[in-house]
């Protein structure tokens, strides 16, 4: 049951073949045994048995209230949670309980869904899980052998999402598959008077339409993406991909992407900036960590932020503020603006020229392991990981990573489509088409559970990573 | 018209029309005048010394002193700017925070209507162009009381620019030539309010008050164009008129919705300009030019002995009467800029461009704040002149005291004595009387309707001018009496009856008859002595004026 769709799920719901509390029950032991993967910073456990047990109510009584109606979900750390502790994995919000929840969350829970907890990640997201601001939706579906989505800039509520960069940031959706993606969306889209950067124009609930005939459709290949770095693997993955459009009749064509190679650095001054400034309020006044030092408000300050930030994040905010300097402003924010703005335009010609969608890669390569992967520094990390993803997101576009196939290893490998702004539809229908030809085959964590014999060595990796 | 100036009011520091004399008021230290420069040429500068200090020839080492004012301005609205919190002067600490006003995470700004048509309708009435497209920006630093650690403001383009406030000033022997003086506008900004800092130094320790924090400010910045104390605080007071007159801001400078900062350089005419300092919160309408023209003496004095002026901030010390160097541990703040990313630009829209079919609630159409702009203080002070022919300095002190001109309004509509006559009792009587009690306007026991009446009686001829200041003064102690019961009580009405008083004239004259004497051989004052007689004998009840037709008239036959 944990391993079918949303849909499915729903109708065995609807059916009676299982109840909300017997789904979220299943969950819950999946959840501990899984623990060794610190998957779950906290798992509401009585929360979620609660909101199941209403659900179940609701069926009896025939009132569900829609598709989400007693679906289990999670929701990454850094979405406030009226009661349930929100810490972005980070010291400096250790024991923060919101007072509110973010609009999505809020909508979820609106449908039905029930909540099991906040999921991992990095220290305020820098790199990981369900909010996407430089592809932490995307890259993570695409090693995980999942669906993950990006809608449009302005599109869902950021209300709630703690910032890492709030022009990038939105809020992601992780799913089996695409249509339940777009089901999700149909949930979560749409104007929220909380916050000025969503559209204005109403968004309506949709079905995505099965496509038959791709001969219309014309995608564009961006040559900027065939990097050296990228996996002789997943560059095959990502031809035979072209070619199986090409094959059905659609046009293929190669594209230009000019300004991609300055993205990542353009990213990295604007993140950074935008990272100083958000993380200005966490000074232990009002809420979060406070340090023991009382001789001065400045030395609260210092050691309160020094104590609740790590490495990362100090480095970031050093960064971020160097180049807001008056002195540096011209040189670092201001260039990098207008970078910002070509890289955007250099998509709006491509889609001007008449491509509907563009077909790339989502990582360079399938998961490493632990041990490859602590080898480089987060920085050297987060260009690699998010060279083929930011760009999409300084450009505020609508983009899906799908699960293409398993690598050589027997790891999942994803490719990403791009859409243009608020033609998010658009894209989830031709990455429907897509999912529905390559037929990855679903991922039973069971299974991968009960063949790994390496357990106990992995769960020591884990411990290690958590003394850091 | 008789009323003359009010001199013991305090009129020319607090009023929007400063009255500037050529000497020294300060009586210390270099002697310090008003507009001392020449560039803009009007005539009466010839008449305003330069400011010399006083060790030096005369006019040799002129210093010009050079004022410019940042002036923060609380809007007056219902919420705050970004949040649904209410704003409220004196409510329990921290009982008007919201969410986000507590920077919570993942809380977001959502900008408030009201403020920005407070800020489009303060810069329409202070001529400015309105930038139909305006942006936000965060302003970074830490402080206690600004939990974002950045402050929302409008650096990079402001929704108002290019503007210009005209204040008055009164110059001449007399004070009564007015001349009118032009500040110009360089921008109008939204911005966030701060927290409050509460520093309670027996133990140490700060308590945040966030009540105020997120509160609308319309900072209006006011090039250097003035050249002391007094034009500053007139332009002030000429602003804090034309908010309140507008709506936009109650800017009362005791409730801290008025505050003003105050950039001060001195240097001598025709030269480069000097070094500036910056003086700090000017909270008060008392010390504003006090501190101005303090600073501007300290200048002078640094420099003519050769000192330097650091670029500096500084406070003004009300005890001490000077300004002093604000402890300023960060040494240079960089405020590190940046857009805010939350708030999409601000548009603004006219008649002409407002998109077809927009929704009324999503957007602002400048003409038609336009179209709602009430009756201005110059306006009102012009209205004055010509409807009661009024003199011009004295349509400043009206508007100048708050609800004097309300007052003023209401006993004109009630009484039937000429409007000079009015004027000139509201001036020098009950101005007076408020100013000896240290009282508002609002606080006064004797009502308009009161003073109407009374005024009525006076027309009439009912009561002599000396029996209306009596019945005036017991207005003052007996609150709740009619003029009428005072008069009636106290029998201060005029003898009506003229062969009584005819009886009494004799009376009177029969017991002096070396005054009456006097009088025949010619001593002109002999008469005054008389008519005192009279009007004693009466209780002040006669007429002086007729006492003495009578007396005349039968020293005559």
């Amino acid at each position: 049951m944990l391993g079918r769709t949303l849909r499915e799920v729903s109708a065995a719901l609807k059916q009676g073949q299982i109840t909300p509390t017997e789904l979220c029950q299943k969950c819950l032991s999946l959840i501990k045994k899984t623990k060794f993967l610190n998957a779950y910073i906290t798992v509401s456990e009585e929360v979620a048995l609660k909101q199941a047990e209403e659900s179940e109510k609701r069926y009896k009584k025939g009132h569900s209230l829609g598709d989400l109606d007693g679906i289990p979900i999670a929701v990454k750390d850094n979405f406030s949670t009226s009661g349930i502790e929100t810490t972005c994995a980070s010291n400096m919000l250790k024991g923060y309980v919101p007072p509110y929840n973010a609009t999505v969350v809020q909508k979820l829970l609106d449908q039905g869904a029930v909540l099991m907890g906040k999921t991992n990640l990095d220290e305020f997201a820098m790199g990981a899980l369900g909010s996407d601001t430089g592809g932490s939706t995307r890259n993570p579906a695409a090693h995980c052998g999942v669906v993950g989505f990006k809608p449009s800039y302005g599109l869902v509520s950021r209300h709630g999402l703690i910032p890492l960069v709030n022009s990038m940031d939105v809020p992601g959706i992780l799913t089996r598959c695409v249509d339940d993606a777009a089901i999700v969306l149909g949930m979560l889209a749409g104007h929220d008077p909380k916050d000025s950067t969503t559209v204005q124009d109403p968004v309506k609930p949709f079905t995505l339409p099965s496509l038959t005939d791709v001969s219309k459709l014309c995608i564009g290949i961006p040559k900027e993406y065939l990097t050296p770095e990228l996996s002789s693997e997943v560059q095959s993955l990502w031809s035979k991909a072209a070619n199986l459009f090409e094959s059905e009749g659609a046009k293929v064509i190669e594209v230009s992407l000019p300004h991609t190679s300055y993205s990542i650095v353009c990213y990295h001054v604007l993140c950074t900036s935008e990272v100083a400034s958000n993380m200005a309020r966490f000074d232990g006044l009002e809420y979060g960590h406070r340090c023991d030092i009382d001789v001065s408000t400045e030395a609260m300050y210092a050691a309160t932020r020094r104590e609740g930030f790590n490495d990362v994040v100090r480095g970031r905010i050093l960064s971020g503020n160097f180049f807001l300097l008056k002195e540096n402003y011209e040189n670092y924010f201001i260039k990098a603006q207008k970078v910002r703005r070509l890289i955007a335009n250099d998509f709006v010609n491509v889609f001007n020229s008449g491509v509907d969608v563009l077909l790339t890669p989502t990582t360079l390569r399938e998961a490493v392991p632990y041990q490859e992967f602590i080898k480089e520094d987060n920085r050297t990390r987060s260009a690699q990981d998010d060279i083929f993803t930011q760009a999409v997101n300084m450009a505020g576009l609508p983009a899906v990573s799908v699960p293409v196939a398993l690598s050589n290893q027997g790891l999942p490998v994803g490719l990403q489509f791009i859409g243009r702004a608020f033609h998010d539809q658009q894209l989830l229908t031709v990455a429907k088409w897509f999912e529905k030809q390559v037929q990855f085959p679903v991922t039973q964590l069971q299974e991968l559970m009960d063949d790994c014999s390496s357990v106990f060595e992995i769960e020591k990796l884990a411990s290690v990573s958590l003394k850091q | 018209m008789a009323a003359p100036m009010l001199r013991g009011c305090c009129l020319a520091r607090r009023g929007a029309l400063a009255c500037i004399d050529g000497g020294s008021r300060h009586g210390r230290g270099a002697a310090i005048g008003c507009r001392s420069s020449g560039k803009r040429g009007r005539s009466s500068v010839a008449q305003q010394p330069l400011i010399t200090a006083q060790k030096s020839g005369k006019g040799e080492h002129a210093w010009a002193a050079v004022v410019g004012l940042e002036i923060h301005a609380q809007i007056s609205s219902n919420s705050k700017l970004f949040s649904g919190s209410q704003v409220q002067f004196a409510a329990p600490p921290n009982s008007l925070v919201s969410f986000f006003d507590a920077s919570l995470p993942g809380t977001l700004p959502v900008l408030n209507r009201r403020c920005v048509e407070a800020a489009v309708m303060t810069g329409l009435a202070l001529k400015c162009h309105i930038n139909k497209k305006s942006l936000f920006d965060r302003k970074h630093y830490f402080y206690a009381d600004l939990p974002a650690g950045y402050q929302i403001t409008q650096q990079r383009l402001p929704i108002a620019v290019n503007g210009s406030l005209e204040y008055s000033v009164c110059v001449g022997k007399k004070r009564s030539q007015v001349i009118t003086r032009t500040a110009r506008i360089k921008q109008i900004q939204l911005e966030q309010d701060s927290g409050k800092s509460l520093h309670d130094e027996l133990r140490s320790q700060t308590l945040i008050d966030l009540n105020r924090a997120g509160v609308g400010l319309l900072e209006v910045v006011l090039e250097p164009d003035m050249s002391c104390g007094e034009e500053a605080a007139t332009a002030v007071r000429e602003l804090q008129l034309i908010l309140q007159a507008l709506g936009t801001s109650q800017a009362n400078m005791a409730e801290g919705q008025l505050r003003v900062d105050a950039n001060i350089s001195v240097h001598h005419p025709g030269e480069p300009l000097g070094v500036r300092t910056e003086v700090k919160n000017l909270n008060s309408a008392r010390f504003l030019a006090r501190a101005i023209d303090s600073e501007i003496e300290r200048q002078i004095n640094e420099l003519e002995n050769g000192r330097e002026i650091l670029n500096e901030t500084r406070s003004f010390d009300c005890k001490l009467g000077c300004t002093i160097p604000m402890r300023d541990k960060e040494g240079k703040q960089d405020y590190r800029f940046m857009p805010e990313p939350n708030l999409p630009p601000l548009l603004l829209y006219d008649t002409a461009s407002l998109p077809p079919g927009a929704d009324p609630q999503q957007v602002i159409n400048i003409d038609r704040i336009r179209e709602q702009l009430p009756e201005l203080p110059s306006e009102t002070r012009e209205q004055l002149v010509q409807q009661y022919g009024m003199l011009p300095e004295h349509s400043f002190t009206i508007l100048n005291e708050v609800g004097l001109l309300e007052f003023f309004q209401n006993v004109i509509k009630e009484t039937r004595a000429e409007p000079k006559k009015v004027t000139s009792w509201i001036l020098n009587n009950f101005l007076g009387f408020l100013k000896q009690q240290n009282l508002a306007v609002n606080e006064s026991p004797v009502t308009p309707s009161a003073l109407a009446e009374l005024l009525n009686l006076l027309d009439r001829k009912a009561i002599s001018s000396s029996a209306a200041k009596q019945v005036f003064e017991e207005l003052w102690r007996s609150k709740g009496k009619t003029p009428s019961q005072i008069v009636s009580e106290k029998q201060l009405e005029l003898m009506q009856d003229g062969e009584a008083l005819n009886q009494v004239c004799l009376a009177v004259m029969e017991e002096h008859p070396q005054v009456v004497l006097a009088m025949k051989r010619g001593n002109p004052r002999a008469i005054n002595k008389l008519i005192g007689l009279v009007r004693k004998a009466t209780l002040s009840r006669a007429d002086p004026t007729v006492i003495k037709e009578i007396l005349e008239k039968k020293l005559s036959s």
